[in-house]
């Protein structure tokens, strides 16, 4: 589905990407981890055409995608959220994320008619019942607590029916509770949507419990890859990041 | 087809013009239906920067531009071509302003906020400097004068006061009810969507440079629109109405009545024209009672009069939000910059 080919990438002397060859497959559910400056994002921000590689592709179902802006990445399919929650902060849930179907349908520069758009409500009803956003559907984006932020920044990734889809982060900063219910929510999104599912992760025992593939980036490059198992006992990544505590729990 | 919402605003604005109408019958005072003509002029021009400002997060120095430009090209035509008719003479001047915008929109829009802001002030001053050095058309800084030709048309008289009263008034509701449905429109939420995160907006598939040029150029079309209803009751053209004091009073009106709330860049004008109004009666110091008066709202609500009591419910409604979710969100936009202006709820 989604193959990476030798891909690289440096910024001045610093090469935040390195070679790097990975293949997602259909329908797989992956972590990607690895230290601070491993260039995990760098790497979301490669595939997403936010950067453009030095060197190498990106075949998505065979097609090269390298070197594309982002919008026409997104349009072929790869949806991302963001580390930090990019939302629209003055609207509401209901109408950021009616906003974004009307704009996926290309009615977004309509001025004959009214805001919101009939054929528009089912979507983003179904969108809001995806992830969980229907009880807040009414209340302003700024005013949204953490983790329902990252979940609207997911729903408008969603809004735009991705094959791909990529997480940066989703649980960043938030407590251990909040932390568990976005996992599952992800997860159960995977589980109904069949998509392929991309997330950066630093919380290991989400990695170890949800991921069916993960993959270990460490300076750039691709350190490991292997189940959750393999990883655990790879002596490299142990070594590199795990750390020795971790094979104590 | 007809949604009931459009029915209610349309409904709305009739009982308005119904109100207005009356209102010369019940308080006879030419001071009063001359305050209805300037703030007719007015609420137009500045609810239309408003389109930019408040709901294109467009922040345009240089609105002026399309009132000067309304004033003296509606001015001109009516002078200079008899078998032109007012009706005739607003489609054109409103089709060359909408034309002028597309052309100095598409130079300034691609521009991040600052540079947007002067460079649409440098074009309004260029029509400033073109008004005063081409005297054989313009008048130079004498201006437009000798009068502009208004024959009657549809059996309105414009040289008839009452008259123009009512068709002032008719026009500053028709074109505040054009603006709020288009506001209201799916084009106008693409806009709140693109003044709250352009860089998000474009990861939806929206061309942010093509909506925003086209929120520019209807901008400078009802702006133009508040020029020529000057340009009838002043009957003629000054260079000052180019000048760019005019975006200035623009700006002060909707920072005085709210950018946020439709009816704020309305309330504003009201505000602004009566402020102008009393204070130079009372005083010579009119710019210092002004000041006075902008800084108290600046300093002291932090925003338009409509936006601090629209606040004010919203944050309320949202109770169920504790202030560390607030601060968590604050938080979250201090980190990302672009992400998220820092802007009151759009509506």
């Amino acid at each position: 589905m989604l193959k990476i080919e030798h891909l690289s990438k440096s910024f001045g002397g610093v090469t935040a990407t390195n070679d790097v060859s990975l293949h997602f497959p259909k329908g797989s559910l992956t972590a990607v981890i690895g230290p601070n400056g491993a260039g995990k994002t760098t790497f979301f921000n490669l595939i997403t055409g936010a950067f453009k590689p030095d060197k190498g592709r990106i075949l998505l179902d065979g097609v090269d995608i390298a070197g594309l802006s982002p919008p026409e990445i997104v349009r072929r399919g790869i949806g991302r959220a963001f580390q930090i929650a990019r939302i629209f902060p003055t609207l509401t849930v209901r109408e950021a994320i009616l906003g974004a179907v009307q704009a996926h349908r290309g009615q977004h520069a309509m001025l004959s008619r009214r805001f919101p758009l009939q054929e528009t409500e089912e979507r983003a009803q179904q969108i809001m019942e995806m992830t969980g956003l229907q009880p807040k559907a009414n209340t302003l984006s700024r005013n949204l607590s953490h983790g329902d932020q990252k979940l609207l920044d997911i729903a408008l990734a969603l809004v735009l029916e991705p094959r791909v889809l990529l997480l940066d982060e989703p649980t960043a900063g938030m407590g251990p509770e909040e932390r568990w219910a976005m996992i599952d929510k992800v997860k159960g999104l995977w589980e109904r949507e069949k998509m392929t599912l991309i997330f950066i992760e630093h919380d290991m025992s989400i990695v170890f419990k949800i991921a069916q593939t993960v993959r270990v980036l460490s300076y750039g490059r691709v350190l490991a890859e292997g189940t959750p198992d393999e990883i655990r006992r790879h002596p490299e990544v142990i070594k590199a990041y795990l750390g020795t505590e971790f094979e104590a729990h | 087809m007809l949604k009931p919402s459009l029915l209610r605003d349309c409904l709305f604005a009739l009982v308005a013009f119904a109100i207005l109408a009356a209102l010369p019958s019940i308080f006879p005072s030419k001071g009063l239906t001359d305050f209805m003509v300037r703030l007719a002029a007015f609420a137009i021009f500045a609810t239309s920067l408003n389109i930019l400002v408040g709901y294109g997060g467009m922040e345009s120095f240089g609105h002026g531009l399309f009132f000067g430009l309304g004033c003296y090209s509606f001015g001109l035509i009516m002078q200079n071509f008899p078998y032109v008719t007012i009706p005739g003479a607003f489609a054109l001047t409103i089709l060359l302003s909408m034309l002028v915008g597309a052309v100095v929109g598409a130079i300034c829009v691609r521009l991040n906020e600052t540079y947007f802001a002067f460079l649409t002030l440098a074009f309004q001053m260029l029509l400033h400097s073109l008004i005063i050095a081409w005297t054989p058309i313009t008048g130079g800084d004498q201006g437009l004068t000798g009068g502009i030709p208004r024959p009657p048309f549809l059996g309105i008289r414009l040289d008839n006061h009452y008259h123009l009263y009512l068709f002032s008034a008719g026009l500053m509701i028709a074109c505040l009810l054009a603006m709020y449905h288009l506001v209201q429109s799916p084009f106008g939420y693409t806009l709140r969507i693109i003044r709250d995160n352009a860089s998000r907006a474009v990861f939806l598939g929206i061309d942010v440079f093509r909506m925003r040029l086209l929120a520019f150029v209807i901008a400078g079309g009802f702006g133009a629109v508040g020029g020529i209803i000057m340009s009838l009751f002043v009957s003629g053209a000054f260079p000052d109405f180019a000048y760019w004091t005019i975006s200035g009073e623009a700006i002060f009106m909707i920072m005085l009545g709210g950018i946020t709330v439709f009816l704020g860049p309305l309330v504003g004008a009201i505000m602004l024209l009566l402020l102008n109004d009393v204070v130079t009666k009372l005083t010579s110091h009119y710019g210092l009672v002004l000041g006075s008066i902008i800084l108290l709202f600046a300093l002291g609500l932090r925003k338009g009069l409509l936006d601090f009591i629209k606040d004010w419910t919203v944050d309320r409604r949202d109770g169920q939000a504790s202030a560390s979710a607030r601060s968590a969100a604050t938080a979250a936009t201090a980190a990302a910059p672009a992400a998220a202006p820092a802007r009151a709820p759009g509506e």
